[in-house]
C-alpha cells in the first residue's frame, strides 16, 4: 500500500529532492550559503547547488570529520555552510566534530542528514541514520527538524537558512506522499496539526506522518476522531501544542521512523510527564538495528506502518 | 585594521620572556593547567603576533580582515593568554582569573566568552580543518587574510589532521599555514614512544605541502620559517617546530625528574624559581 493513499494523499517528491532543489534556488538570496560534502552530494541532493554554484560547493572527500571541522570555520569566516550526508555518517561519525566545532561555540552551521531511518531499503543497516535525532538533541543549543514532505521540507530549507545557529534537517531517501502545499505554514518550533479530531492524538514527524493520516482514515471508518499533529521541529520542541493535544484528547500516540530512545517520543513523553500526564503508546523501531530489504516491505517487518500506529491507538484507548 | 606588530630582535626575546613568565605565574596560580606545553610554544607564538605576522584589530578583534591563530593544541591556551596579556588585550589581573569559576579565561579555549580566541579547541585533531574553513571562506571572499593553525606532536595521531592535510592541497591552500609544536612529549610519555608517527616532514611533503623543519625555540630560525612560509603562493605551507617542553624553566625542572611536566603547574616554589631563572 503506498505511504498516504488512504488517507487521500498523492505521492509526491522524496524530501531530500525537494532539500537540494530548495538550497539551489536560495543560492541567489543567501550569497553566503556555501554547501560542504563528504563525497555523496549526489546522494544527498546538495549536488543540485553546487552545479548551480561551483565556486560555492567544497567536496571533501569521505572525511566526515574534517567535513565538519571545514564547515566551523567557513561559519567562523561568516559563511552559512550547509554540510550533508548520509544522516549516520554526519552524526555518529562526526559527532565530536559536530560538538566541539559546531554546537559548543554555537556555529551558524546547517546540519543535513538525508537517508535516515529504514526506508532507505536495500543498503542495509550500516548507512540506516535511526539515531541520529537522539544523537543531535544530545547537543545543546542545535535544532532538530524533521520534515514529513516534499513542500515542508522546502519551508524547512529556508527556515534552516534563516535562522542563526546550529540546525539539524533530516531527510529521508524515499518518495512521501504530500501533505502541505506552497502556501502553508511552516515555523521552526511550531508544530502543525494537519488533521484535527478530539478522541486521541497521533504526534508523528518525517514518513511516520503520512502514516498516521492513513490510520487517521482507518480509525475513522471506526468512529474514532484522531488528532495528528506534524512535530516537525523537536527541539525546541512545541510544549504548547502537547500540552493541548494532552487536555483536549486524553491520550497519545507517538509515531517516528527512529530508535525509542532519544527520539522524538522520548521528549514528547517528557513533556507530558512533567505537565499533563495522560496514557502514551509509541510506534518505533524499539531498541534494534534493522536489514536489507525493499522500503515497503522494511517498514511492514520493523512495525513503522498505519496497522500498528491504528494498534497503538487501540492499546491507549483501552487504557 | 592596523598593521601587525613588528619588534625588533631583542625585544621579540623579551616579549617571550615576560609571557614565559605570565604562563607560570598563571598557571601556579589556578593550580593546574599545562605549562610545560605553553612553553614550548612560545617563540612561534611570540613572533606571530609580534613580528610583524598576524594583522590583528583591538577594537574589533573578529574583523574579517584580521590574520587568523588557530591554538589546536588547547591545553597550551596560557601561551595564548599570556601573549594576549602582552599585546594589551587583557590586564594581567584578568588573566590570573586563569581556571576559576566564572572565568572567562577557561582551560582550554572557549570562543564564546573570548572574542579572542578563534576556535573552541580542546578535542584535540579539529583545529586544522578549522584553519581549512577559514582559508577557504578568505578566498571566497577576496581577502588576504592568512590562518596559522598550531598543533601538537601528540595530537597529530587524530585521523581527522591528515583528512584536513589532503583537503587543504586539495584546494592549494596558500593563505593556511600549519605549524606542528614538536616538543617530544604527549601525556603519558614520549610521542616516539607513544605513537611515533616518525617524521612530519616527509608527510606533509608527500601531501603536497611546502614543509620546513625548524628549531621552534631560537626567534631567529621561527622568523625565518614564517617569512619563508609566506613567501609561498602556490600550495599551503608547514613548518615543523621542533622544540623542548618546558622550554625556558628546562634548568628549574630537571631536578624533579620529570622533563614531560604534563597537565601539571609549578608549586609556588618551584615557580618562585622559574620567574628568577627568566627575570
Amino acid at each position: 500500500m503506498t505511504i498516504g493513499a488512504a488517507a487521500g494523499l498523492k505521492l509526491g517528491k522524496a524530501c531530500r529532492d525537494a532539500f537540494g532543489t530548495a538550497l539551489k534556488d536560495l543560492g541567489d538570496e543567501f550569497p553566503n550559503l556555501v554547501t560542504v560534502d563528504g563525497d555523496v552530494g549526489n546522494s544527498t541532493r546538495t549536488e543540485v547547488f553546487a552545479k548551480a554554484f561551483p565556486s560555492r560547493g567544497f567536496n571533501v572527500g569521505i572525511a566526515e570529520s574534517n567535513m565538519v571541522g571545514v564547515a566551523g570555520g567557513l561559519a567562523a569566516a561568516g559563511k552559512i555552510p550547509v554540510v550533508s550526508s548520509f544522516a549516520v555518517f554526519l552524526l555518529a561519525n562526526a559527532y565530536d566534530q559536530i560538538r566541539m566545532s559546531v554546537a559548543y561555540p554555537g556555529m551558524n552551521v546547517k546540519l543535513v542528514g538525508s537517508h535516515a531511518g529504514i526506508s532507505i531499503g536495500e543498503d542495509g543497516a550500516s548507512q540506516m541514520g535511526i539515531e541520529d535525532v537522539a544523537l543531535a538533541c544530545s547537543m545543546p543549543g542545535i535544532v532538530v527538524v524533521v520534515p514529513a514532505d516534499a513542500t515542508s521540507t522546502r519551508l524547512a530549507t529556508r527556515a534552516m537558512l534563516e535562522h542563526v545557529g546550529p540546525v539539524y534537517l533530516r531527510c529521508g531517501r524515499i518518495e512521501v506522499p504530500d501533505i502541505y502545499t506552497a502556501d502553508s505554514e511552516f515555523k521552526i518550533g511550531k508544530a502543525n496539526t494537519v488533521r484535527d479530531g478530539k478522541d486521541v492524538t497521533i504526534i508523528a514527524n518525517g514518513l511516520m506522518v503520512g502514516i498516521s493520516l492513513d490510520a487517521a482514515a482507518a480509525l475513522a471508518a471506526q468512529g474514532v476522531n484522531a488528532r495528528v499533529i506534524d512535530m516537525h521541529t523537536i527541539k525546541p520542541i512545541d510544549e504548547a501544542a502537547i500540552i493541548k493535544a494532552a487536555t483536549e484528547t486524553g491520550r497519545i500516540v507517538v509515531a517516528e521512523e527512529h530508535l525509542m530512545a532519544g527520539g522524538l517520543g522520548s521528549v514528547v513523553a517528557g513533556v507530558v510527564a512533567r505537565t499533563k500526564p495522560v496514557p502514551m503508546e509509541f510506534v518505533n523501531l524499539g531498541d534494534r538495528y534493522a536489514e536489507s530489504g525493499d522500503p515497503h516491505g522494511l517498514l511492514q517487518k520493523y512495525g513503522l506502518t498505519a496497522e500498528a500506529v491504528v494498534a497503538a491507538v487501540e492499546k491507549v484507548r483501552s487504557r | 585594521m592596523a598593521d601587525a606588530t613588528k619588534l625588533s630582535l631583542n625585544e621579540l626575546k623579551d616579549a617571550a620572556k615576560a609571557i614565559r613568565r605570565l604562563i607560570i605565574q598563571i598557571t601556579t596560580e589556578a593550580g593546574s593547567g599545562h605549562p610545560s606545553s605553553s612553553l614550548s610554544a612560545v617563540e612561534v607564538v611570540t613572533a606571530l603576533y609580534f613580528g610583524g605576522y598576524l594583522r590583528h584589530n583591538k577594537a574589533n578583534p573578529r574583523d574579517p580582515k584580521r590574520d587568523r591563530f588557530i591554538l589546536s593544541k588547547g591545553h597550551a591556551v596560557p601561551v595564548l593568554y599570556a601573549a594576549l596579556c602582552q599585546a594589551g588585550y587583557y590586564s594581567f589581573e584578568q588573566i590570573m582569573t586563569l581556571r576559576k569559576l566564572g572565568s572567562p579565561f577557561e582551560g582550554h579555549p572557549n570562543m564564546k566568552r573570548l572574542d579572542t580566541m578563534e576556535a573552541s579547541t580542546g578535542s584535540l585533531g579539529q583545529g586544522l580543518s578549522l584553519g581549512v574553513g577559514h582559508a577557504l571562506a578568505c578566498r571566497l571572499d577576496g581577502l588576504d587574510a592568512h590562518t596559522y593553525v598550531m598543533m601538537g606532536d601528540g595530537e597529530m595521531g587524530e585521523g581527522q589532521v591528515w583528512e584536513a592535510i589532503a583537503t587543504a592541497e586539495k584546494y592549494k591552500l596558500s593563505n593556511l599555514t600549519a605549524i606542528v609544536d614538536q616538543n617530544g612529549y604527549q601525556q603519558t610519555g614520549a610521542t616516539k614512544d607513544v605513537l611515533d608517527l616518525k617524521p612530519f616532514a616527509s608527510k606533509f611533503d608527500a601531501f603536497g605541502w611546502h614543509t620546513q623543519v625548524i628549531e621552534g625555540n631560537s626567534m631567529e630560525a621561527v622568523l625565518e620559517g614564517l617569512a619563508k612560509a609566506r613567501a609561498v603562493t602556490d600550495r599551503p605551507t608547514a613548518i615543523v617546530s621542533q622544540t623542548k617542553k618546558g622550554f625556558g624553566i628546562l634548568p628549574i625542572l630537571e631536578p624533579t625528574g620529570d622533563l614531560n611536566y604534563h597537565g601539571k603547574p609549578l608549586s609556588k616554589e618551584l615557580a618562585e624559581k622559574a620567574l628568577a631563572h627568566l627575570a
